[in-house]
């Protein structure tokens, strides 16, 4: 273990050589890093093609295409895409790409670290991760396809096997197991990125002068550790459901298509969903607090002021990290659940709305005042700010059950969640590449071609999501196949269309995004500087790339807070957070 | 130097995004408005509040909205780079607390106001005298048992549960209370008419969706959930299943068909014919 007393690893890395031990099973947290972000890419693509077929068939139900014998696709598969794209997004990109890909990059370099506590553990999670995604996707392979229970998977849809439906056979088995495996994995990193940050920040580097960044990954990081823990024991337990024979989940006296099920007896189809959304609420926070962090980040930097309100914005995060574990409930308003708690997860929902409205009110504080620039990485972080707003404003509809009872299980929740914890995390990432991009490797991605993936992207998603609010106010509901067999829903075929040609448009600019990381990466403007932002904390002293150990075995001394820009009486317009008090430069 | 060169220009893309925030939400809140998709009219006494209800966070929600998009679009338009020097300062305690105890009262105080129309779904049960309907859904149909004049609902077993054969919810015939119920694939109801639905599903969880009653509640296999309602608008009405439930989710549907008393007193003896 590197620990602070021997130095938190500092002098004591030998770069390997060899090509295996270099970049396929490296123990560098920026090697790790980039592996997390390359399968976050992989991902996020498969995920975008499978929303690329379900979109050209809610568009087009009745279109015959030459090219797909008999149909597109049969409702069964287009279940087994929903859930897949669901299950690939929420897993393998929003949890992944934020926390474990920009984290491990730069958690340790902003904190003044050569690597991660556990650098074995931490090759170890991104491997266990990869075995994860294997599994998942061979689900698509086996018989019977991949599963169509969506991401939440509730059983007893889930844990009844082949009866309940093609794909809840072999397919949904290898789902669980794939997702306990991810479980397993994402409990490592937890426990790493907490040690890490607790035990292995340079001098000087107290909590208050923490980039927001560092704060977000640490606040996830421990959400990760409790809440991925009861997933796992939520997914054993179904496993055992379907392969052991026990009912957690099955109650008795079932009949499915007039066979009565004996063996089941007992169970609580609600114990699962509670199990699941004690994770699958925090796990909306996982995936968006890095995001936050980033917009916070970049907002201050590219505004050339201080983060408006530090000390609020920590608060917010922390606040967000508590009651995220507090407000599962809301998921469950017309599951059944007693209706007095549906009332009390109502209230502290709506509590929970007040952190994110102080982060809000905060990034409009930072940029007030301050001398904009406005290039891609800036462009994302509002996009950010703005998805954020839109996003988490339905939530106050969703939060209360008396409107839930209208809007649950409708498009309108798809269309919040995917504004906020899809669009709008992803636009935190984006923000991130375009800023870190040069710093990684070397080179600058393409400001030109960037601004048309931003303007294509930021346009795109609104086209596609906002009109989804008002399919779930004409009362559509979500996973339907096509809309063939309710007469209200079918005067909202139009709307489907409009949201197909849009998601079409936004797939295609990521195309555009495509071709710009692999053409920047070879033949992108090169970056030689240490710190061609002008940014202020620790990443941007050492250089570019960084070398294996970091700091070339010196520990960083740190002297001033991580967003002092513009400070009156000093000549730059920024400080950097390693740069000892006699060195600024007097106006 | 990259910063400089990104300064050029800065107004064209500064303007280009404040304008797009200002059309996008101009464009959001119209459609809010004109209400071109909208709810269908409520039919009961509870779905008119949730209608207040809606409309009171509508209107909080799409104040916090405009303000806080046209705020991003004016920021970004006045602060971009034109050569300035940015201002420093760090915070202000007293705006922080402004404004979270501002939106404490607000997003809690909303919170609080929906009790009133969740209590009359949840909290209190059916009124005396209602009418009980049990529903039973499978996969993917929706079944309605009524209990008949002995007003008693029959024993079921799940082993003589078959669809095929006309007894889907396995109503067993050597119990008399059974003789005279009901089942039926639509669910017909007397206008004004407190009814007690009694929720249940024989395989997967399914949900109980129908726009007009603004209600839905899931039916989840080994429980029985008690909801109630009162129609006041005589119509047909369209159930969906609001809770994935296997492949044929998006085709299980049914029929909620409000009538007025003499109607549904003939609705309910075609009924018995049919089962005989």
């Amino acid at each position: 273990m590197v620990t602070h007393e021997n130095g938190g690893g500092h002098g004591h890395h030998q770069a390997p050589t060899g090509f295996i031990r270099k970049y396929v099973f490296s123990i560098d947290h920026k090697v790790i890093g980039i592996q997390y972000l390359c399968l976050a890419l992989f991902s996020v693509f498969v995920g975008m093609a499978l929303s690329a077929l379900m979109r050209l068939h809610l568009g087009w139900p009745n279109a015959h295409w030459s090219i797909f014998k008999g149909g597109l696709m049969t409702p069964e598969q287009y279940l087994a895409l929903m859930t897949m794209h669901g299950t690939i997004m929420v897993f393998m990109v929003l949890t992944t790409a934020p926390q474990s890909g920009f984290g491990n990059y730069f958690l340790p370099i902003q904190i003044g670290a050569a690597d991660m506590a556990f650098p074995v553990l931490n090759m170890l999670s991104f491997w266990t991760t990869m075995v994860s995604l294997l599994v998942m996707i061979a689900a698509f392979f086996v018989a019977g396809g991949a599963p169509i229970g969506g991401w939440t998977s509730y059983p007893p849809l889930s844990a009844l096997g082949e009866m309940a439906g093609p794909g809840q056979g072999a397919g949904e088995t290898l789902w669980i197991i794939g997702l306990a495996i991810f479980c397993g994995a994402s409990l490592m990193g937890a426990l790493n990125f907490i040690t890490t940050l607790i035990d292995l920040r340079a001098k000087g580097m107290t909590l208050g002068r923490l980039p927001l960044t560092c704060w977000t990954w640490f606040v996830t990081a421990i959400l990760g550790l409790l809440a991925f823990g009861v997933l796992l024991a939520a997914c054993i337990l179904l496993l055992l459901d379907r392969v052991a024979g026990t009912s957690f989940f099955i109650p008795g006296g079932l009949v499915i298509t007039d066979q009565v099920i004996t063996w089941h007896k007992g169970g609580s189809p609600l114990l699962w969903q509670h199990l699941f959304w004690f994770f699958g609420h925090p796990e909306v926070y996982i995936a968006i607090l890095p995001g936050m962090g980033v917009a916070s980040h970049l907002l201050s930097t590219f505004s050339r002021k201080p983060v408006f309100g530090y000390r609020a914005m920590v608060g917010a995060i922390c606040g967000i990290g508590f009651l995220g574990f507090c407000v599962w409930g809301h998921h469950m308003f017309i599951s059944g659940m007693s209706p007095y708690s549906a009332f009390a997860f109502s209230i502290l929902t709506m509590t929970i709305g007040v952190p994110s409205a102080i982060k809000t009110f905060n990034w409009l504080g930072t940029l007030w005042g301050g001398k904009i620039t406005f290039n891609c990485a800036m462009l994302f972080a509002l996009g950010f700010v703005s998805l954020f707003v839109s996003g988490g404003l339905s939530g106050l509809f969703l939060a209360q059950p008396a409107l839930d009872l209208y809007l649950h299980d409708g498009y309108f929740v798809v269309a919040h969640f995917h504004l906020i914890m899809g669009v709008a995390a992803i636009f935190g990432m984006f923000a991130g590449l375009y800023f870190w991009f040069p710093k990684m490797f070397g080179r600058f991605l393409n400001e030109g071609i960037g601004k048309l993936h931003f303007w294509l992207t930021f346009i795109g998603v609104y086209a596609i999501f906002m009109p989804m609010h008002f399919l779930g106010l004409a009362g559509h509901p979500r996973r339907y196949f096509d809309t063939t067999a309710v007469e209200f829903l079918q005067k909202l075929q139009p709307v489907h269309v409009f949201i197909s040609i849009a998601a079409f448009i936004t797939i295609g600019a990521q195309l555009i995004f495509l071709f710009n990381f692999f053409y920047s990466l070879y033949a992108g403007k090169e970056c030689k500087e240490e710190n061609p932002w002008h940014a202020t904390t620790l990443e941007w002293s050492i250089p570019t790339p960084p070398p294996f150990d970091n700091f070339a075995g010196v520990e960083p001394v740190v002297y001033h807070g991580p967003y002092e820009f513009s400070v009156p009486g000093a000549a730059d317009d920024y400080i950097p957070q390693h740069l000892a008090p006699n060195l600024v430069k007097k106006a | 130097m990259l910063r400089r060169r990104s300064e050029v220009g800065s107004t064209t893309v500064a303007l280009s995004l404040a304008v797009f925030l200002v059309l996008m939400t101009v464009v959001t809140v119209y459609i809010f408005m004109a209400k071109v998709w909208w709810f269908p009219p409520a039919i009961t006494e509870f779905g008119h509040e949730i209608d207040d209800q809606f409309g009171r966070t509508l209107l909080i929600t799409g104040i916090v909205f405009v303000l806080a998009q046209f705020g991003l679009a004016y920021a970004v338009f006045k602060f971009r780079d034109q050569g300035q020097k940015a201002t420093y300062f760090e915070g202000n305690n007293t705006m922080e607390i402004v404004w979270t105890l501002a939106t404490v009262v607000l997003f809690v105080g909303l919170g609080l106001y929906a009790r009133n129309a969740w209590a009359q779904v949840h909290f209190q049960g059916a009124a005396e005298g209602a009418l009980p309907i049990e529903i039973t859904a499978q996969q993917f149909v929706w079944n309605f048992r009524y209990a008949g004049p002995d007003g008693k609902f029959g024993r079921e077993k799940p082993e003589l549960v078959s669809a095929s054969t006309g007894n889907p919810v396995g109503l067993d015939s050597t119990d008399p209370a059974s003789k005279d119920d009901i089942v039926a694939p639509v669910i017909a109801v007397p206008v004004n008419r407190e009814i007690e639905l009694i929720i249940r599903s024989q395989d997967v969880t399914h949900s109980f969706y129908v726009r007009e009653l603004r209600l839905k509640q899931d039916a989840v296999p080994g429980m029985e959930i008690h909801m109630h309602f009162n129609a006041a608008v005589p119509g047909n009405y369209e159930i969906a299943c609001a809770e994935l439930c296997g492949l044929g989710h998006y085709r299980m549907h049914s029929m909620l068909q409000v009538m007025a008393q003499e109607d549904f007193d003939k609705w309910v003896k075609d009924q018995e014919a049919a089962n005989q």
